[in-house]
């Protein structure tokens, strides 16, 4: 008898989930549709294929950078580093391709490993010191905007001897297949980190304890799991993700800016909270983080194309964030 | 439940529309694309584009990243600029490596791109408006020298060193410390990234390292007034050279706070920028670098109109 109640309330929560979770896709997917219809009835060079592919491109960097978040939000945690971990990795790429001279595939390597290597720094310290997320992270953003700056020696870092670089966010794949559709190479990797991760989160283990960390991080704990180990895991893949985001700013800009990064973090985070993942953790998608990642993308370029004066598209682009995360919290109401 | 939905959407939407400016048909339109946007040196550059603008009837944005560390969101803005179908473009690059491939695309378009401040390093500008930092920075240094009595310990606080402006006034004025002034030594060079307050904070820290310090030059707004206020808060007297101008900067210097300042031209950048873009249109040939010039303002000249004209507030 109680199993059958089990059973039946666990397939209730269940659906209800699905279906909160397919709402939530429908109400970002639709704010998305709407703002597009709205620029481009306001202005006819909005949905032209260049400025549409002009967006694609500016939400390449953010967009990776928010899947990164969207693993560590989920766990319940969040990552102030992503920005400047990005540009501490793309400063690895141009230490070994540029004053190494190593083959390219050895920068790409190194440049995710160094974030990898820097998001288990930051996990270990969040799960085995038990320093909060929020201050590990901080101190992280901050050493590694130093560190970049120091190895660097505070200048740029060119890749023109590495003449293949740029191909990997600004040539074309999809282009050379299909000539009609010239997708940045930069986008293409989005994609596939957004597809990768959406599977990662939904179909294996490391997704699940993803999942229940954010949810309940001491009933895991005393079912057995080892949960310091995920969560250090958690932050290395994230850390990952973030070099390869590093790789796709060096490659579009042709070099590695030690300066940048800073603030990068809470473009990403809001992509990821447009998107309906809970800042409290134990709920949130892929999908819906890439479709923040677009809406904040096409509000911006869309606001550039209709000549809104600077500091009225800050003021709206922050009305639009909040408006996305009530109309969110009115639909979890109701 | 959807009703109030429907509505926030409404009203979204609605507030959206409003901000929409009608599009003129027909006319000449200039996107500038600076480095800045926030800080009165950008808004005074604007000015001046804006007057150019209306002298010469054409339509103008100005446009630029919120810190001048921001090379992707630059090159977001000139996509975007150059996605409007623009008759010319004035543009200021971060780093100009990473803009190649859009000014490329704005050449085979035939846009004619004006460079202004620190320019772009390419041919593809047909002409840049801006002022010689090297030179300019140079000049606080004689300045500097002159009021200490060519002899002693100073020091520099930059906005960041990675930025062309801020190499080139800490060039030159290191280098022609180096050349001229062999009894002056230079003792530290620092890094605020002209923020008000970390140039204080880093301000205080050089005074109380060295007492014997002699001066400091400001390589920009935020830096000279933040060495002003680190003076100020230690109750240090030392000679202060400053850059650009600011109310506070200007109020600094006719309390004797300040020695000096270089400023820049930023009116004149502007205008200047929009100038040559018209003249670009009209077919004229242009120079391949626009000075837009630069001076040294005390107590003794601030008021004098031809100074008070480039000052702003």
């Amino acid at each position: 008898m109680t199993t059958i109640v089990d059973k039946e309330s666990r397939s209730v929560i269940s659906s209800a989930v699905l279906s909160q979770g397919t709402w939530q896709k429908i109400l970002a997917f639709a704010s998305l549709i709407a703002l597009m219809v709205v620029f481009s009835v306001a202005s006819e060079n909005f949905l032209q294929p260049d400025n549409l592919i002009g967006i694609l491109q500016a939400t390449a960097v953010n967009g990776v950078l928010a899947v990164a978040a969207t693993f560590v939000i989920i766990t319940g945690g969040i990552d102030l580093s992503v920005g400047t971990l990005m540009t501490f990795c793309a400063v690895i790429a141009g230490v070994f391709l540029t004053y190494w001279g190593m083959p390219m595939p050895v920068g790409i390597l190194a440049a995710i490993v160094a974030g990898a290597l820097c998001g288990s720094v930051s996990g270990t310290l969040i799960a085995k010191m038990k320093i909060p997320p929020f201050i590990a992270t901080l101190g992280m953003m901050m050493l590694l905007k130093g560190l970049a700056l120091v190895i660097s020696g505070t200048r740029p870092i060119y890749f023109n001897d590495t003449p293949n670089f740029p191909m990997i966010s600004q040539d074309s794949l999809i282009g050379a297949v299909l000539p009609f559709l010239p997708i940045p190479n930069g986008v293409l990797i989005l994609f596939i980190v957004a597809i990768v991760s959406s599977l990662v989160l939904t179909r294996t283990a490391f997704g699940r304890y993803t999942f229940a960390l954010g949810s309940n991080e001491e009933a895991v704990r005393l079912s057995g799991v080892n949960t310091d180990f995920w969560k250090i895991m958690v932050y290395t893949v994230s850390g990952g993700i973030c070099g390869i985001a590093g790789l796709i700013i060096a490659s579009r800009l042709n070099s590695a800016q030690p300066a940048l990064g800073q603030g990068y973090e809470l473009d990403a985070i809001a992509a990821v909270v447009i998107g309906g993942t809970s800042l409290s953790g134990g709920r949130g998608t892929i999908l819906g983080t890439i479709i923040g990642a677009l809406i904040i993308s096409v509000l911006t370029n869309g606001l550039r194309i209709l000549s809104v004066a600077q500091e009225w598209q800050t003021v709206v682009t922050g009305i639009i964030i909040i408006l996305a995360v009530y109309a969110d919290i009115l639909r979890r109401r109701t | 439940m959807l009703s109030k939905r429907t509505l926030i959407g409404a009203i979204g939407i609605g507030a959206l529309m409003g901000f929409v400016s009608p599009v003129m048909a027909q006319e000449t339109y200039i996107p500038l694309i600076s480095k800045g946007f926030q800080h009165q040196f950008w808004q005074a550059v604007k000015a001046g584009a804006e007057q150019a603008a209306k002298d010469y009837n054409v339509r103008i944005t100005f446009e630029g990243p919120d810190s001048e560390t921001m090379v992707d969101k630059q090159i977001d803005m000139l996509s975007a600029a150059l996605a409007k179908n623009p008759k010319a473009l004035g543009f200021a690059a971060l780093d100009s490596q990473a803009a190649i491939p859009l000014l490329r695309k704005a050449q085979a378009a035939k846009i004619p791109v004006i460079a202004f401040d620190s320019g772009v390093d390419s041919d593809i500008p047909v002409t840049t408006a801006s002022t010689n930092n090297l030179a300019a920075a140079a000049l606080a240094a004689d300045k500097m020298a002159e009021l200490i009595g060519g002899e002693g310990d100073i020091a520099l606080v930059v906005h960041d060193q990675t930025s062309r402006t801020g190499i080139d006034r800490r060039d030159g004025f290191v280098n022609r410390v180096k050349e001229k002034y062999p009894k002056i030594n230079i003792v530290s060079i620092q890094y605020g990234s002209g923020d008000h307050l970390k140039s204080t904070e880093i301000t205080k820290s050089i005074l109380q390292a060295n007492p014997r310090l002699k001066g400091i030059f400001g390589a920009n707004e935020g830096s000279a007034i933040g060495v002003v206020n680190g003076a100020k808060e230690l109750n240090r007297k030392i000679v202060i050279v400053g850059y650009d101008s600011g109310k506070q900067q200007k109020q600094a210097i006719q309390d004797g706070l300040m020695a000096g300042a270089i400023t820049q031209n930023p009116v004149g950048i502007g205008y200047k920028t929009v100038e040559a873009a018209v003249k670009a249109l009209k077919g004229d040939k242009l120079d391949k670098v626009i000075d837009t010039g630069f001076f040294y303002y005390d107590k003794s000249n601030i008021t004098d109109p031809k100074i008070a004209a480039v000052l702003y507030d």
